[in-house]
Parts: structure tokens; C-alpha cells; sequence
């Protein structure tokens, strides 16, 4: 029976979470977007310590409930190792193992240090929610969305607009390779040793165990019942049940309920401390694991500009237009709402859940070393729209502040430049002032290339004091691949509310 | 519905010698409209010209065939298509192909030239153009009048036209035909023969044409009738705008007419001026076509009564805030890749359906903006909308309808912003 609530409620709580990353009509941000908040990880760097200290004493409560129903990486490893039972048509698989302390706490260790120092990268590839989102976002989300670009074709067919078409496109090749190879082993490890991850990797875990430990509810053995089968120690995905010993190490154990359940002579229950006279494991055995660099950073080849004057005039026909490339920034721009780049750098999971969001197709996870996977926004597909407050309000960890529209009029998050040799005012002598046209905060003038000639062509200049930096003129810039005008991030945002 | 009809290249001002020059002998077509829909086989229409050919009241105007993506990504002309609609016109009458070395990305020629070649010379009507628009030197032009006949395959053709002589006013005109001998060498060229002139004629150009550059139609018919000039009308539909008129507007014309097209009462206005000898359609695929050949082998003149109905009906519709585009690309390719024509397409059909949205405070508002903007980016390419007109003008001259492109690009983007911050 509280197996069955258990997996209910861990397949609610899966599905929401993954239908949060995939879904971007907004629908699920707004009905399932604490579904992110609740996370551990986000929680404690959005200093959300509401939701840190209920998820410490539900542990303290009744064990690690959080990594078998919570947590959208557990839930998907059950997934996994659920499927390699049924291939492998036994699910009493599992074999007894001890405790990978040094790996355990090593990792620990490196993750708190990590977080300290604001090394983030090593931190958001450790934890299980971050890596989880990314997994989604890079690999489960452009299946989605050929889904829903299908059902654009349709219903662009039968003459509806149910459907709207979305680009597929990998945002930073570095994080989908980290999203893929995160992908495989937690695949191979939950398909051959189900919850391995969980208790030798997983950072979160390992900090739950030291309250699971003592947590008052726990499944117990009652050795006057027990007659040695070993089914529940083979049942057990965790391999943290010692029948030899009668003993169950609680630091691992996640309160999957499958040995109550599997137990064919009513010997285990689940029942508070005071009821029964605990014992402990013994260590041994375990798994292995280590993460991946790669390197590489990708580039979409463009195709040749320049449509040169026809000998002949035609009608008809598109000039070629050359995909936009990022210009390099001094600063990374990121988001109103991120206060300052060390506020976002030391709140961001890399979770990827804003990227998942963005409808301007704006954010994508950096592919810089220092701030590998966390997003930062970049303007060849879009510019960051001034209606638009889609990322801070969906994240979890506090690195975007929520905001409103109006508050985002008055947030500078960078300033742009104009680089006057790719101008095509100059470049064509042509007139043309679409980046002015187009600015939200009227920081664009026009001026005479030559100011003494009042005939000449005018040329863009940014007035830096309005500037807000949300990217129209870079994007709406006809220059191309590269704009002639280009936002450079703020390292702290200025706030004019 | 087609939406698809031809060009425009009118004269101006009366008298100053538009030109078909024509050649050798024009023999009767073969008029023999046969297999027809439900009314029995009908007889295409046809008028006289002056020196005695018989000219089908339906011309195909040959700027508008399908294209079709070629091997190396260019757009190349679907000729199985137009074989096959050639293939029905010619049997049906049609007797009159209208193209021009510019039209199709330069494509049209050669197209027709192919669909043609295979039945006999003398059994129809070629009408090209003088294209000369950038380079107008003697031997340039002369190359572009000796290619037409290469591509057409040809050695003669039965109109020839000055095309779009209004731009540039009388001193382009010289230059481009006078001062470099063309019209000399034409007018040798020109043997036997009348004179004619194309005009855009439709019950909206016929008093509502926009000015200044346009010149209604009804005095450039009368003038043209009084010297007994015939006349080609290009554009009958407006670039397939009279083909879906406005909701309400369409309803007057079902009313009086519940089984026929709206776009057939623009054809039969057209048709009903006697001094009409063709009226050139840019059919691109075979429904249009079957239904124009329907319209003209049954040919019913308008009454005075449905005239005036038309007249009704085209001064309503030059309230509505529609671009006056007809699709004819001749603004196109835009050196910085805005799709001028599709962009003023979707806004002109969400016009005319009704759907654009006025105020966030109407009730549909939501649906309206999705639909506008999910069509809009199906319609045309997001970097080819309007948002990225940078407004340079270089359009503006080849509009033969005079549409200020930039400006209502401009008026466009700025519209659909509004749309997407809801400030409307």
C-alpha cells in the first residue's frame, strides 16, 4: 500500500516536473512552477529556507522521501531500473553493497567547495535537479517539440492555430554533450544497479542522509519474522538492506517501500523508532562514476551574403539572408532580474529551466569554462521583449529575481555599441536607422555622418544613460552575420525603479 | 480562387504610341471551346482586332506559374504545370500569352516558349515586353529583344510592348526608347499592324486608382476608345484582391449572384467593355484557369445595374486600410531580404477577414493577436518580416501601384508590436 501511494505520487510529482521544461505555453509554469521551487538544491541557493527546512524535517520524518518521490532524477532512474527488471525479466536483481564513503563524502566535499568558491560548474554538474532539467531541455525537448511542430503542419493544414511552429536548435553544444553523456550514465548505472547514483554521487543525497539516518519513520526488519530469504535485499535498489545482519542502512535507504511489499512473510515494516531496536549496516561495495569534460565549442557554418546587382532586373525571388553570429561581449549579458552577474552566478543551477522558457529564444546555457551551462542571452534569433518576464518567473534558485514588465523598462542589464564599419550606412550608403526604429527606450539617435553636411546620411549613436540593453537594435540590425550594433552585459545591473 | 492576374505597364498619356508591333500572319485561332463544366461546351469568347485576328477574351498572362524548388535550392518553373494549363487554355480558345523577359525571375519566357513550340505558330498570340529597367544602352536592349525570341522560340512576335513606361516619367522614357534608337528600330521591326495599349483596368482602378502615379481607368478606356485603340487590360483582379473582397462586401455580390464567384464579376466587368480585346490573367494553377475559360465561354456582359453595384462596391473598399499590393514582385528580390509581398499579403487577408485586431480591450483580442502572429510567421520568414525594412526605398521606384513600401512596412511592424505588447 505505501508503495503504491509512493509510486502515485512520485509519478504526479515526475510528470509535472518534466512537463515544466517541455511545455512552453506558459500552462505548466503557471500551475507546476513551484514544482521547481520545491526542489533542494534551488531552494537553498535562493536562500528559500521555508522550503529547506520542511524538506529536512519531512527526512527527519520519514526518511529520504524526498529522493523517491521529489526528485525528478530519482523518480526517472526508478523509471530506468523498473524497464531493466522487466527486460531482464527479474526484478529481484539487486545485490547487497556497502556504503562508498570516500566517494560519498568526497564528492560532498567538492560540491560544498565548489559552491563556496563559486566554482558552479562542478556544483550544477552534481546536482540531480540541474542535471535532470538539462537532460530535458537538450535532449527530451526537441522530441517534443518535432512533436508539436507536427502538430503546427496540421493544424497550419486544417487552417488553425493551435499549433505554432517552434525552431529545434542546441542552444550550447558543450552542455547538450554534458546533457547526453549525464544522460547515459545515470541510464547504465539505474539500468544495471538502480539507485547507484543517488548514494555515491548525488550531493543532495548524501545531505539527506545525515538526516535520514535518524529519521523516526523507517522500514524495519523483525528478525522474529525474518526467515532469510533475501528477496527484499534483492529488491532492494538502493542495496542498502543486510539481511545477514538484519539491518537496514537508513543514510541510503529511500523509502521506495518495495521490500514491505516483496516481503512474503509480513517481516518488514515501516514504523517509528521507538517501536523497534535499530541497527546499522556495514559499508562495503559500491559504484563507480566520474563526469565528463569535452571541450569544443560550435559554430553554424553561415552561408555567402552579398546579392550583387543583376545585369538584368528581375522580378521576383529572395535575396540570401545570412544567419546571425554572436558577437563577443565584454561582459555576458544576462536577464533583468539577475541583479548583477555574481548574484546570478552564485544562485544558478544551470538547471536550464529559463532556457526551456525563453519564447524570444534569447537565453542559451554559456559555453564559456567559468560559467559553463549557466544561461546567458544572446541576440541572433531575437531580443529580449519588453512584455516578456518568462525566466524570472520560473526560477527556483533566486539567480533572476521575479520581476514585472514594467519594472523590466526601467532594469539596464547592458549597453550597446555600434561598431560604424559594418553600418550599412556606411558600408552601403544606404539610409537606414532600423535600430533607432526599433529601440523600446528611445537610446538611438540619428546623426549627419558629417555633421557639417546637413544632407548627408545619418548614422546611429547610443545614448548609454537609456540604454537597456535588451538587444532590438542588435537583432533588427541589418548587418549581417555580424550586427553592427551589439549589447555588452552590465556586470551589475542598474535599477531605475 | 486565383488571385492571380497580370501586370501593368500603361500609357500615361493618351496617344503617345503605346506599341504592339505586330508581324506575318494572324490567322484565326482555333476558338473551339468544347468540353465544359455543367453548362455545355460555350464558346470562348472572342474579339476582333483591327486587322481582322480574333483574339480570345481570356489571355493568359504568364507571370504568375508555379515554381517549384530546383535541385541546386533556386526557384525553377514548374513546366509540367504549365504544360498541362497551357495545354487546357489553348484547347478551351486561349488564344493570347502575355510575358516578359523580367517576369518569373526571368523564367517566363522560356517557359511559354516551351509550352507553345509544340503547337503551331500562327494558331496564337505572343505578347512580350521592352524589360530594359537597369541598362538601357542600344545593344543591351536589342539583346534583350533578340533573347525573347530565342527563348519564345519564335522569329516574330504579335505584340510587343514598351513595358512600364509611367516610372521615370517622359525623360526615362526618352532615354530608355528614344534617345537610344529602340523605337526606330522597332517601328522597322513592325510591319503590318496596330497599335494597342495595355492598361490595369478593373472596377477599382476604373475611378478609385491611386494616385499619383496611377491613372483611372475609366479615362485612359475613353480616350483610348475614342482614337479606337484597343485595348489589353492587365490586373483585372487587382492582384487577386478582387478575388476576396472584404466579408461584407463579398455578400453583395453573393446575393445578387449565389453561384458565382467573386472573382468572376471583376472578369465579366472587364470583359464588358467592347474595346476590350483580351483580358490577361496570371493563371498559376488549373482551377482558376478552368473557372476564367467557364467565365468567358459563357461570357454575360454586365448591365448597367451590376455595373453600378461594382462601382457601389469599390467605393467601400477603398476605405479599408488594405496595401494596394498586387503581388506582382516587381519590388522583389529586396537586397536585404524582406518578403515586401507576403508581408502585405497576410495583412491584407486578415483585413479583409476581419481579424485584425483593434483593442486589447475587445473581447477576442487573444485569439486574434495568436492567429495574426502564428499566421504571420507561417506566411513569411521571421527574418524576412517587416520588423527588419530597414527603410532605404529601393522598392519604392519599381512599384508600379505607387505603394509607399518602407511606410507601410513601417506602419505594418509597428502595428504588429503593438500586437505583441498588447498596448494596442
Amino acid at each position: 500500500m505505501l508503495r503504491k501511494i509512493r509510486i502515485v505520487l512520485a509519478a504526479v510529482a515526475f510528470v509535472l516536473c518534466t512537463l515544466l521544461f517541455l511545455d512552453f505555453s506558459g500552462f505548466m509554469t503557471h500551475w507546476a512552477g513551484w514544482m521547481a521551487k520545491i526542489q533542494f538544491l534551488p531552494a537553498v541557493l535562493a536562500l528559500n529556507f521555508g522550503v529547506v527546512i520542511v524538506l529536512l524535517l519531512l527526512t527527519l520524518l520519514f526518511g529520504r522521501l524526498y529522493c523517491s518521490v521529489i526528485c525528478p532524477l530519482g523518480v526517472f532512474q526508478d523509471g530506468i531500473s523498473w524497464l531493466s527488471g522487466r527486460r531482464k525479466g527479474k526484478s529481484a536483481r539487486f545485490r547487497k553493497s556497502g556504503e562508498k564513503k570516500w566517494l560519498r563524502y568526497g564528492l560532498l566535499v567538492v560540491f560544498i567547495i565548489a559552491l563556496v568558491a563559486g566554482v558552479n560548474v562542478i556544483a550544477s554538474l552534481l546536482a540531480p535537479y540541474s542535471s535532470y532539467g538539462r537532460i530535458v531541455q537538450n535532449i527530451f525537448a526537441p522530441v517534443w517539440d518535432w512533436g508539436n511542430n507536427l502538430g503546427a503542419l496540421i493544424s497550419e493544414k486544417a487552417g488553425g492555430y493551435g499549433f505554432a511552429h517552434k525552431e529545434v536548435w542546441i542552444r550550447s553544444l558543450p552542455t547538450f554533450i554534458i546533457a547526453a553523456a549525464t544522460l547515459v550514465l545515470i541510464f547504465v548505472l539505474a539500468w544495471k544497479n538502480g539507485r547507484t547514483y543517488c548514494n555515491t554521487i548525488c550531493p543532495v543525497g548524501t545531505v539527506l542522509s545525515f538526516f535520514s539516518r535518524f529519521a523516526i519513520f523507517r522500514p524495519v526488519i523483525d528478525s522474529s519474522k525474518c526467515k532469510d530469504c533475501h528477496l527484499c535485499e534483492h529488491k532492494c535498489k538502493a542495496s542498502c538492506i543486510d539481511i545477514e545482519n538484519h539491518s537496514v542502512d537508513y543514510s541510503r535507504c529511500v523509502d521506495c517501500f518495495d521490500c514491505i511489499d516483496s516481503c512474503k512473510f509480513g517481516a518488514m515494516h515501516y514504523k517509528p523508532v521507538w517501536k523497534c531496536g535499530s541497527k546499522k549496516a556495514s559499508p562495503d561495495g559500491g559504484n563507480d562514476a566520474g563526469r565528463r569534460a569535452f571541450l569544443v565549442s560550435g559554430v553554424i557554418a553561415a552561408t555567402g551574403l552579398a546579392v550583387k546587382a543583376q545585369e538584368k532586373k528581375v522580378d521576383g525571388g529572395y535575396a540570401a539572408v545570412t544567419g546571425k553570429k554572436a558577437p563577443e561581449r565584454t561582459q555576458p549579458l544576462v536577464p533583468a532580474g539577475a541583479v548583477s552577474l555574481k548574484h546570478f552566478h552564485q544562485h544558478c543551477t544551470a538547471c536550464q529551466l529559463c532556457v526551456s522558457q525563453c519564447p524570444n529564444d534569447v537565453l542559451r546555457p554559456s559555453s564559456s569554462l567559468e560559467r559553463l551551462m549557466q544561461p546567458e542571452m544572446s541576440y541572433e534569433k531575437g531580443w529580449c521583449r519588453p512584455e516578456c518576464t518568462k525566466c524570472s518567473e520560473v526560477c527556483p534558485a533566486g539567480a533572476i529575481l521575479e520581476i514585472t514588465p514594467e519594472e523590466k523598462t526601467a532594469i539596464h542589464v547592458g549597453t550597446a555599441s555600434v561598431d560604424y564599419d559594418l553600418c550599412v550606412v556606411n558600408r552601403d550608403g544606404v539610409s537606414c536607422g532600423n535600430c533607432a526604429r526599433h529601440c523600446p527606450a528611445g537610446a538611438i539617435s540619428m546623426v549627419h555622418k558629417d555633421p557639417e553636411d546637413k544632407d548627408s546620411l545619418r548614422i546611429p549613436t547610443v545614448m548609454e544613460d537609456r540604454c537597456i540593453g535588451c538587444g532590438a537594435c542588435e537583432y533588427l540590425c541589418p548587418s549581417r552575420p555580424y550586427s553592427a550594433i551589439h549589447v555588452n552585459g552590465r556586470i551589475e545591473h542598474i535599477d531605475n525603479r | 480562387m486565383s488571385k492571380n492576374i497580370n501586370r501593368r505597364d500603361f500609357l500615361k498619356t493618351a496617344g503617345a504610341g503605346l506599341v504592339g508591333a505586330g508581324a506575318a500572319s494572324l490567322t484565326g485561332c482555333s476558338s473551339s471551346g468544347n468540353k465544359d463544366g455543367d453548362k455545355g461546351p460555350g464558346q470562348m469568347e472572342v474579339r476582333t482586332a483591327p486587322d481582322g485576328g480574333k483574339v480570345s477574351l481570356l489571355g493568359y498572362g504568364c507571370m504568375r506559374w508555379p515554381m517549384v524548388k530546383g535541385p541546386d535550392g533556386k526557384d525553377v518553373i514548374d513546366q509540367e504545370a504549365v504544360n498541362e494549363m497551357v495545354d487546357y487554355a489553348y484547347s478551351h480558345g486561349v488564344n493570347y500569352y502575355d510575358t516578359s523577359p523580367a517576369y518569373l525571375q526571368g523564367q517566363s519566357e522560356a517557359a511559354a516558349g516551351e509550352a507553345l513550340s509544340r503547337y503551331p505558330r500562327n494558331s496564337y498570340y505572343i505578347a512580350t515586353k521592352m524589360s530594359n529597367f537597369n541598362v538601357w544602352t542600344a545593344e543591351a536592349s536589342l539583346k534583350i529583344y533578340r533573347d525573347s525570341m530565342e527563348q519564345l522560340r519564335t522569329d516574330y512576335f504579335d505584340y510587343y510592348l514598351l513595358h512600364a513606361i509611367g516610372s521615370g516619367g517622359v525623360k526615362a522614357f526618352e532615354e530608355r526608347y528614344v534617345d537610344n534608337g529602340m523605337m526606330d528600330f522597332m517601328l522597322k521591326e513592325r510591319e503590318a499592324g496596330w497599335d494597342f495599349v495595355q492598361i490595369e483596368m478593373n472596377y477599382m482602378d476604373w475611378q478609385h486608382a491611386k494616385v499619383p502615379r496611377n491613372v483611372n481607368a475609366d479615362y485612359l478606356y475613353e480616350e483610348l476608345d475614342k482614337r479606337e485603340i484597343p485595348v489589353t487590360v492587365m490586373e483585372p483582379l487587382l492582384g487577386g484582391r478582387l478575388a476576396s473582397l472584404p466579408e461584407n462586401l463579398a455578400a453583395m455580390l453573393k446575393e445578387r449572384e449565389p453561384e458565382m464567384s467573386v472573382a468572376s464579376w471583376a472578369f465579366r466587368f472587364a470583359g464588358s467593355y467592347p474595346r476590350v480585346l483580351t483580358v490577361l490573367s496570371g493563371m498559376s494553377s488549373m482551377d482558376p484557369l478552368i473557372e476564367n475559360v467557364e467565365t468567358y465561354s459563357h461570357f454575360k456582359p454586365l448591365t448597367d445595374k451590376e455595373i453600378e453595384l461594382l462601382k457601389e462596391i469599390a467605393g467601400l473598399m477603398s476605405d479599408y486600410p488594405v496595401v494596394g499590393c498586387t503581388d506582382c514582385k516587381y519590388c522583389m528580390p529586396c537586397p536585404y531580404g524582406i518578403d515586401i509581398p507576403g508581408i502585405f499579403k497576410h495583412y491584407n487577408t486578415c483585413v479583409n477577414e476581419g481579424t485584425i485586431a483593434q483593442s486589447r480591450e475587445q473581447e477576442e483580442f487573444r485569439r486574434l493577436k495568436r492567429a495574426y502572429l502564428v499566421g504571420y510567421d507561417r506566411a513569411v520568414e521571421t527574418v524576412r518580416q517587416a520588423d527588419h525594412c530597414i527603410g532605404c526605398g529601393q522598392c519604392e521606384p519599381h512599384c508600379p501601384q505607387s505603394i509607399q513600401i518602407p511606410h507601410e512596412l513601417h506602419r505594418i511592424a509597428t502595428y504588429i508590436e503593438k500586437l505583441r505588447r498588447e498596448t494596442l
